[in-house]
């Protein structure tokens, strides 16, 4: 029973560190990159993209960010070592609406009622995607038929 | 039009690297021993294999396309819309890999869809 609960408390644990560390990686590569500039504008030769490449891969925020997102992969990654993957994407599909949320916090981003709506409707569609059966290439009949029992 | 190519970028190549990765790690079998000397021999293991410099070289332009656009729109605007790889690994799971994909799956994909729409329209 003890370590059941400690196997729950961990799997939230992770899914906490994922939604948190997932939307912050992108935030921080939102907000490195805004300083860098407009890329499209500014890289008209050869020369002007290495300099904006060195000027990416010498941005601290972009490496906390980097960072960030891979503590997201990690923790993605061991969650799935025992939880099913139809428990733990449902979960991330919360990251959709913790990127808006910190971004106007953190960012100053304005996010219209149209994008909230947008965001919310995503979530429900990658909620229910999550709660799809994850595997269904190995023997596709006897699959179908497993399905069929459930 | 760079804003509609690197979302392309990011959705296809990031998807396609995705499910060359895949395959590579399938060849490879499941991993049993987390201890970090094995993880290390996995992944020498696993860059011998083609398809998984395949699926890094695709990831790495899908992941240069972000920070592109992240360069002039917001992030409250780019990572809902890169929900859309949802519905390309739908379709590649489809047509490429000849998964099963059930009606639900195709539901919750059409609300992604309907999602991304609203955020688009709602950006101006």
């Amino acid at each position: 029973m003890t370590s059941h609960k400690r196997l729950h408390l961990k799997t939230y644990l992770l899914i906490l560190v994922m939604i948190i560390a997932g939307p912050l990686g992108n935030l921080m590569l939102g907000k490195g990159m805004k300083s860098i500039g407009k890329i499209t504008t500014k890289i008209s030769s050869p020369g002007e993209l290495v300099d904006v490449l060195a000027r990416i891969l010498s941005s601290g925020t972009i490496w906390l960010g980097i960072a960030s997102l891979l503590t997201f992969f990690v923790a993605y990654m061991l969650v799935l070592s025992w939880a099913d993957y139809s428990y733990v994407q449902p979960a991330s599909a919360i990251a959709y609406g913790v990127v808006a949320l910190l971004a106007t916090l953190l960012l100053g981003e304005a996010v219209s009622p149209l994008r909230w709506a947008g965001i919310a409707v995503i979530c429900v569609g990658v909620f229910v995607v999550g709660h799809t059966n994850p595997r269904t290439t190995e023997n596709p009949r006897s699959c179908s038929k497993s399905s069929s029992l459930r | 039009m760079f804003e509609v190519l690197f979302f392309a970028l990011i959705v296809v190549a990031g998807t396609a690297g995705e499910l060359c990765v895949s395959r590579a790690m399938k060849a490879i079998g499941e991993v049993h021993d987390f201890r970090p000397a094995s993880l290390i021999k996995v992944l020498l293991r696993a860059l011998r294999i083609k398809w998984m410099w395949i699926g890094v070289g695709l990831m790495t332009i899908g992941f240069f396309s972000l920070l592109a656009i992240l360069s002039f729109d917001n992030v409250s605007f780019v990572v809902p819309v890169t929900a859309l790889g949802y519905v390309a690994g739908a379709l590649g799971g489809r047509f490429f890999l000849g998964e099963q994909v059930n009606w639900r799956r195709w539901a919750g994909i059409l609300l992604v869809c309907a999602g991304v729409t609203l955020v688009v329209i709602g950006k101006g």
